[in-house]
């Protein structure tokens, strides 16, 4: 007997209930999937990482010591990007855009905005991006003029429907990357503002994203309130790979110098590594201790190290690969909302909503390294 | 478009919790064990002259129980992490407006869930009106308004000079219900009722630990939630902290977006993957590599500019005679010559004395397309199809087939992306090629001796 031989006010009820069966179909193919993924994932998980790293030597004592405090803006600072001249930062606070020499603590540039939440500073040292409540991301060329009005210039580039929550240069100063709390991310041509890509995936505001450091490779990770971590292939507009193992927003991601892995901060206190080539969460870093969230986190150089600022006012710093705490920072007196190296590696600036922007350097003191020139600290 | 409903949705379902519920949270366990009655900290009444202090434990009592059952290393942290429990609310020294924890005598409460900062109060300055006027009603030197309380309330005054009276009356009200209160519950009460005013109105100069991120703060606006009354009508009294309310349901997923999840995790089903092992020593591998170019964990030579002052090593990373630590770092990986401007030139020199170097000068030239503004792209675009693909090149390069034929596609309708598949393919006859010839070199080689002072490209 077929559908056909069938009344028609059965065939009404057949089709009525198809519908649903259809979702729980789906859903419960959908669910198995993921689970057999998840499965696949775990196959692999054939030792921890810092199990391996048991081989290696441990870090030694960590001194740091702050050799800037700059204290100009007045305001809660909340975030930062350095110049590639390893001299220069770009920094916004609630109420102004500024620019510093750090190295000379000279005060380079004002510009007033409000509610700067993201600020980046061009590959060319030569313009400045930055945006916030305003959902926009303009660009302002930099001049030596001091007396130019640098406001004046600005070029509106990116446009999105909720506040602007990162930027980013690709390695040029002709396009601009950005994330948004609508949800979305996107790349801009600066010169024309035109849209040239656009990136959906994320269920709620991304907060954070990164450029993989790569020649050759056209990616960058995001994430956002969902707990996702996505990577974006930019030519195509695709999530190649996502990681949903946090427990609540993840306000920074970066990537490890190779490119291989990326770390994440996140609101449920702990900090993650997630490897690309295993596809898979390889590290948490995390203390009873440390119950408030990692608002922002950088690498050293070698991968070995990785910084994170806290909204329990403390910088975090961890063992990469033996997953331990090497070292806790005081110092700010509120949240810490920002913090990055330097471009060749040689200092970090954290930034801080008690309205400081504070630069240190840091060494390990272990026994690799003997004969200090001079002085320590 | 980001879906926000007033509880916010992530993709597995389940409802967000607002990042400070969290937080609150795990300082609420962390109360909760530290009351506890055989484990916690042992809370006593004290007598002190005429009077007794009740239900106190000392500064060091908490810093010793922190280190004893938090796997706390050291009294510093201890005494961090403590002082923002107290900044917070959750206990409170009973003598100071100040909320820091200090590792001594001094004496501190727990405070009542009722003020918990769980609760998400927002309370109104007609709140604190009313309560710094009925701290004046009372007679007793515990009460006495500080400094800034004062000012606080002459501000309200003038603020509120239309409903003073009404405040007045409410100010009253609350001090006859106080007087008939049992004395020991009211030095409790009292106390615990100035501590939650300390987090909400806290004293100039200390940190108000109600802030919140402007980005999140939308979703904390819970209407439903928020409490903006102190001594309004008793709304529902809360027999347990809210942050451990289950969660509501979550929205169905619509048949579109399980097709798409369906598709999604099928493809990534796909991936090959690396076992954890391999990618383990990998990383390890990497840091071996670059520790010795981590200024944070071996000394730049001469000297870190941020320690000594002396920019010596950032003027000799400008100039174009490479050192060998630098050149060095070349012979890693072909993305190392790459990515440093001197080395470019270097292998673009190599190359040019073989005469093979249209492949490196291809990538080049394709590279700065994708960084020009897309309104020059078309013209580049034709320009390196000329000098490099098209019949009669003058620099023509050997790309498969497949990746011409594509090339000629995208070349008629360019975008920025024109020549990816013909750069992936020159790329890795570069890196099996070209790269492996410029590293085992002479002129490579003799750099990283340092022996011969590299030619620049252009003559002095």
């Amino acid at each position: 007997m077929s559908i056909q031989d069938v009344s028609p006010c059965v065939k009404c009820y057949i089709m009525e209930v198809q519908p649903n069966e259809t979702l729980t179909n789906l859903k419960a193919e959908s669910d198995t999937l993921k689970t057999k993924l998840e499965d696949e994932r775990a196959k692999l998980h054939d030792v921890e990482l810092h199990q391996v790293a048991e081989k290696v030597d441990g870090l030694g004592q960590f001194i740091m010591k702050t050799r800037r405090t700059l204290k100009g803006h007045g305001n809660k600072v909340l975030c930062m990007d350095w110049c590639k001249d390893k001299r220069r930062i770009v920094s916004s606070s609630q109420v102004s855009v500024w620019i510093i020499v750090t190295f000379s603590e000279e005060h380079a540039v004002t510009m007033p905005c409000t509610w700067v939440m993201a600020c980046a500073y061009a590959p060319s040292g030569c313009a400045v991006a930055c945006g916030g409540l305003d959902n926009k991301c303009s660009v302002y060329p930099l001049s030596l003029d001091k007396n130019e009005n640098l406001a004046a210039k600005k070029k509106s580039v990116a446009m999105h429907t909720n506040y602007l929550s990162a930027c980013s240069f690709t390695n040029s100063d002709m396009q601009i990357l950005t994330s948004s709390g609508d949800g979305t991310c996107a790349l801009w041509d600066v010169e024309s503002g035109q849209l040239l890509q656009s990136f959906h995936g994320h269920a709620a505001d991304v907060l954070c994203l990164d450029l993989a450091p790569s020649e050759t490779g056209n990616t960058f990770v995001s994430g956002g309130c969902d707990k996702k971590a996505n990577v974006w292939d930019m030519r195509s507009g695709q999530c190649i790979q996502s990681f949903e193992t946090h427990e609540s927003d993840i306000n920074s991601v970066r990537y490890y110098p190779s490119g291989d892995a990326f770390a994440s901060g996140s609101d449920d206190a702990t900090c993650r590594l997630y490897d690309l080539r295993a596809d898979r969460e390889v590290a948490i870093y995390s203390k009873e201790s440390i119950i408030f969230g990692a608002s922002s986190v950088d690498f050293s150089l070698s991968g070995r190290l990785l910084f994170g600022g806290y909204n329990d006012y403390t910088i975090n710093v961890w063992d990469v690969l033996k997953g331990t705490r090497v070292s806790i920072l005081f110092g700010h007196e509120n949240r810490v909302s920002t913090l990055r190296l330097s471009p060749d590696g040689t200092a970090f600036c954290s930034g801080s909503w008690d309205h400081t922007l504070r630069v240190r350097w840091a060494a390990l003191i272990g026994i690799h390294i003997f004969g200090t020139r001079g002085t320590v600290v | 478009m980001a879906q926000t409903n007033s509880v916010g949705q992530g993709s597995n379902g389940v409802a967000d919790e607002s990042p400070n519920m969290i937080v609150y949270r795990k300082m609420e366990d962390v109360i909760a064990r530290m009351q506890d009655e055989k484990n916690g900290i042992p809370i006593r009444t004290v007598k002190s002259f005429l009077s007794k202090i009740p239900s106190v434990f000392s500064g060091s009592d908490i810093v010793q129980w922190m280190i004893k059952n938090l796997n706390i290393e050291d009294q510093v942290e201890a005494l961090h992490l403590g002082t923002l429990m107290a900044a917070h609310g959750y206990f409170f020294p009973i003598s100071d407006h100040v909320l820091t924890l200090k590792d001594d005598g001094t004496f501190y409460r727990f405070q009542t869930p009722y003020f918990w900062p769980s609760n998400c109060w927002e309370p109104e300055n007609t709140d604190y009106a009313v309560y710094l006027c009925k701290r004046t009603m009372q007679n007793k030197a515990r009460l006495e308004l500080a400094d800034y309380e004062a000012e606080s309330l002459a501000r309200l005054q003038r603020a509120f000079a239309r409903k003073w009276e009404f405040i007045f009356m409410q100010a009253e009200a609350q001090a006859k219900v106080d007087k008939k209160r049992d004395k020991i519950e009211r030095k409790i009460l009292d106390s615990q009722e100035r501590a939650f005013w300390d987090v909400h109105r806290p004293v100039p100069g200390c940190v108000n630990t109600t802030e919140v991120d402007i980005k999140k703060s939308s979703r904390m606006k819970n209407p439903h939630k928020t409490r903006k009354s102190v001594y309004g009508p008793q709304n529902d009294v809360r027999t347990h902290s809210p942050t451990h309310t289950p969660a509501p349901e979550a929205k169905p997923a619509t048949e579109e977006e399980l097709q798409d999840q369906i598709t999604y995790w099928g493809g990534q089903l796909d991936r090959h993957r690396l076992k954890m092992s391999k990618v383990a020593e990998s990383l390890l591998a990497y840091t071996e590599l670059y520790v010795e170019y981590d200024p944070f964990i071996t000394p730049t030579d001469p000297s870190n500019p941020w320690i000594t002052d002396d920019t010596t090593v950032w003027e000799l990373e400008a100039s174009k005679e490479p050192g060998q630590q630098r050149v060095k770092r070349w012979a890693f990986g072909i993305n190392e010559v790459l990515k440093d401007q001197v080395g470019r030139e270097q292998f673009l020199k190599f190359l040019e004395s073989e005469f093979s170097s249209e492949n490196l000068r291809f990538w080049l030239a394709v590279q700065e397309v994708k960084k020009r503004p897309i309104r020059e792209v078309p013209t580049r675009v034709q320009e390196i199809w000329q000098e490099f693909l098209a019949s009669g090149a003058p620099s023509a390069i050997n790309v498969d087939s497949k990746s011409y034929d594509k090339t000629t596609q995208n070349v008629k309708d360019p975008g920025r992306y024109a020549f990816e598949d013909a750069q992936d393919h020159i790329f890795k006859l570069m890196k099996s090629d070209s790269y492996s010839r410029f590293i085992r070199s002479s002129a490579y080689q003799e750099l990283l001796q340092a022996k011969k002072k590299p030619h620049t490209f252009h003559s002095r």
